[in-house]
């Protein structure tokens, strides 16, 4: 890891302090928070879970132009192969995720098509992903209001997957689902102040790259994916 | 170092830009259609719960942070340290662009991606690196479209609302080799073609930041488009631009303010891509920035802090606010003469730059307060706009003693009840020699600019506290 570096920081900070009328506050002195009077986001779809956001994701996956297929852990091989042919085929890349087998994926991991992300492997990964037809990854939040996945992008679930490709499938299964972006900042939250690490990018994504620059038409597919789709593991 | 667009003085501006006739129908449809998203994607949302519920925590964060911005930014630019990150305070625009260019130098890199961003657009960024013989380019769409023609942005959410189709393709034809149609589709996915390949190439990458989250020394980024996750992930170098107040303390915070910032600016429950980055910490990572800078700009933001117009450093840049504004609907985004637009502009402008080049744009307003309405944190833009009128009047910017005696004549009227209602009942009568058709065409004084652009309502004799009596009362129906 690179050694991080501060310029200008006192001064700077003592101005606005000065322009507060105080002395400056700094986290040797960890400031009193107020609670919150207002906290509206938690009352959000509070109450729901599992099965139960599933129409409420449903609905929002429309509005996203994106596909969603429902499926078990034991049908997950044949219907992600379905969706890659019906992605165009081509070349795959995956995720370096131990879920690929643990969801019964081992066989589809080995294709000749399927490229899966190595760190060891440098540069080789970001050429094969650009090149690739279909990105596909595993959900590790989602949010069943925006029909959003999470994902914890680090060396090994490349941030590339996602956006390189022309399309790409979301693997999601039933027990990342929460109502709202409230409980995954949350678990953020917790980990942070368990003294954990956060992921180098943490990736919001509820479906295809889109604009409407353009008179305010809409199009998708602009950086990112054109075409997304979803598969709801719902054993898992 | 400025944020001027245009060399024409305010009131010229605005005569040249009411002329354009094909700008001001499409600023009108868009801010039609932004306001009804808006509108189903917060009032009218029901599963969203209550929407001032909403506004009123989005205005909470907002004041606690900045009451303690100095807290937040110490925690930011501790914890992106010990991430391996370099974190430069810059007190000036010239001080933030001098280290971004001596970053590039040091690199020896000449191509650079950008993603929209409007505290670079205040530094002039790219004009800085392009004095150093970088090749710069703007990856949102919109950014991409006025690059090419030399542009400037007309709306903070969509930058080029100001052309047209046809216009982009002659534009495309001409200077980058486009031999299509003027199917946005077409134009996009050539776009996407030109733009892919100098995404591979780009050694420096450059973003704005929505909002940094000082817990996490993480910096999120707001697209729909996904441009700010390439220029993220395939340069070996990140910069980010942030003005000093775009900071929230914790990711619960930042979960509230993107919600507000989602629904408030394109009616989205989330934007296509919200990616949050920090520094990478890990050995062995293939598509991440080997290097991270974060610049925090003060460039005239302190000048709020500790005034009554500190609340203006509350904006999250929706633009809620200028999709709502009557005047900006008559004279664009263009005629304010800076970067920053609508309401809002109006107020931070004269903030940041004094109110010698900016005085006019507080008084490019109806006070008709539908901005105060609009905005989810709670901004009271109209108020805001009445002060700096004050602060112009009573001498501390240049200000035509005419309208000085007005306003001083205007305010003993309204602080005096018995002579508020004499004034509203002559203005009924006063009214007459103008009116037409119950309206005002041909206004006088202070009225001339507005009533040039549309009509003004006449005074009717039924004054606010009148109506709302016989309202209460079922007598008033519209």
């Amino acid at each position: 890891m690179n050694k991080g570096t501060i310029q200008h920081r006192t001064k700077f900070l003592e101005k606005i302090a000065g322009k507060m009328h105080r002395k400056p506050r700094d986290m040797a002195n960890p400031i009193e928070r107020p609670k919150r009077l207002f906290t509206p986001e938690k009352d959000v779809l509070a109450h729901i879970a599992g099965v139960d956001l599933l129409p409420v994701f449903y609905r929002e996956c429309e509005k996203i132009l994106t596909d969603v297929v429902e499926t078990t852990a034991a049908s997950l091989d044949n219907v992600l192969r379905n969706l890659v042919k019906a992605h165009g085929n081509g070349e795959v890349v995956i995720s370096k995720d131990a879920r690929f087998t643990a969801f019964g994926l081992k066989d589809f991991s080995e294709e000749d098509f399927v490229y899966r992300w190595d760190p060891a492997k440098g540069e080789e990964n970001v050429i094969v992903t650009e090149r690739a037809q279909t990105g596909i990854m595993f959900s590790d939040i989602t949010l069943a209001e925006s029909a959003t996945m999470v994902m914890f992008n680090d060396k090994d679930k490349g941030r590339a997957i996602g956006l390189l490709p022309e399309t790409f499938i979301g693997i999601i299964p039933l027990s990342t689902l929460v109502p709202r972006m409230t409980q995954a900042a949350e678990e953020i939250n917790r980990r942070i102040e368990a003294g954990e690490t956060i992921a180098s990018c943490v990736n919001f994504v509820s479906g295809p790259s889109n604009s409407a620059d353009i008179e305010y038409n809409l199009v998708v597919g602009v950086h990112g994916p054109v075409k997304v789709s979803y598969i709801i593991v719902t054993d898992r | 170092m400025s944020i001027k667009i245009g060399d024409l003085p305010f009131k010229e501006s605005v005569e040249e830009e009411v002329k354009d006739t094909f700008m001001r129908n499409a600023i009108a449809n868009a801010q039609d259609s932004l306001r009804s998203k808006k509108l189903s994607a917060t009032e009218d949302d029901t599963q969203f719960g209550d929407w001032e519920a909403w506004r009123e925590a989005g205005a909470e964060i907002r004041r606690h942070t900045l009451n303690n911005l100095d807290y937040y930014l110490h925690m930011l630019s501790e914890k992106v340290q010990e991430r391996g990150g370099h974190v430069y305070f810059a007190e000036t625009r010239e001080e933030a662009s001098d280290y971004i260019k001596q970053v590039v130098q040091q690199k020896e890199a000449t191509k650079v991606v950008k993603t929209k961003s409007m505290v670079t657009e205040e530094i002039e960024l790219n004009k800085t690196l392009e004095g150093i013989g970088c090749d710069v380019l703007e990856t949102d769409l919109g950014e991409y479209i006025l690059q090419i023609d030399e542009d400037r942005p007309s709306h903070f959410v969509a930058p080029s609302l100001h052309r047209n189709k046809e216009q982009i393709r002659d534009m495309y034809t001409e200077k980058i080799g486009y031999t299509g149609t003027e199917d946005p589709s077409e134009l996009t996915s050539y776009t996407r073609e030109v733009l892919r390949e100098k995404f591979v190439e780009a050694e420096v990458g450059i973003t704005g930041c929505n909002f940094a989250v000082a817990n996490s020394g993480s910096v999120a980024l707001v697209t729909n488009e996904g441009n700010a996750n390439m220029a993220t992930t395939m340069p070996d170098t990140q910069i980010v631009v942030m003005g000093m107040e775009r900071i929230v303390p914790d990711w619960e915070d930042l979960d509230v303010l993107v919600s507000l910032l989602c629904r408030s600016a394109v009616g989205q429950n989330l934007s296509t891509y919200v990616t949050v980055i920090a520094p990478d910490t890990e050995e062995g990572t293939v598509d991440v920035p080997k290097d991270f800078h974060l610049v925090i700009l003060d460039g005239g933001r302190s000048n709020a802090l500790g005034t009554e117009f500190q609340e203006a450093l509350h904006c999250i840049r929706c633009a809620a606010c200028v999709n709502v504004c009557p005047v900006y609907r008559q004279i664009g985004g263009h005629a304010y003469g800076t970067i920053y637009q609508g309401p809002i502009g109006a107020v931070l402008t004269p903030i940041l730059e004094g109110y010698e080049e900016y005085g006019d744009l507080p008084y490019a307003s109806s006070l008709c307060a539908a901005c105060t309405e609009a905005c989810p944190v709670k901004i009271p833009l109209h108020d805001l706009l009445v002060r700096h009128r004050e602060r112009i009047v009573s001498g501390e910017g240049d200000f035509s003693q005419a309208e000085k005696a007005a306003m001083k004549g205007y305010g003993s009227v309204v602080a005096t009840p018995s002579l508020y209602e004499l004034a509203m009942k002559s203005a009924k009568v006063g009214a007459t020699p103008f009116r037409k058709k119950g309206k005002i065409s041909t206004g006088v004084g202070p009225l001339k600019e507005w009533t040039d652009i549309r009509d003004f309502p006449t005074p009717d004799g039924l004054d606010f506290r009148k109506w709302f009596k016989k309202h209460k009362a079922g007598e008033h129906h519209e």
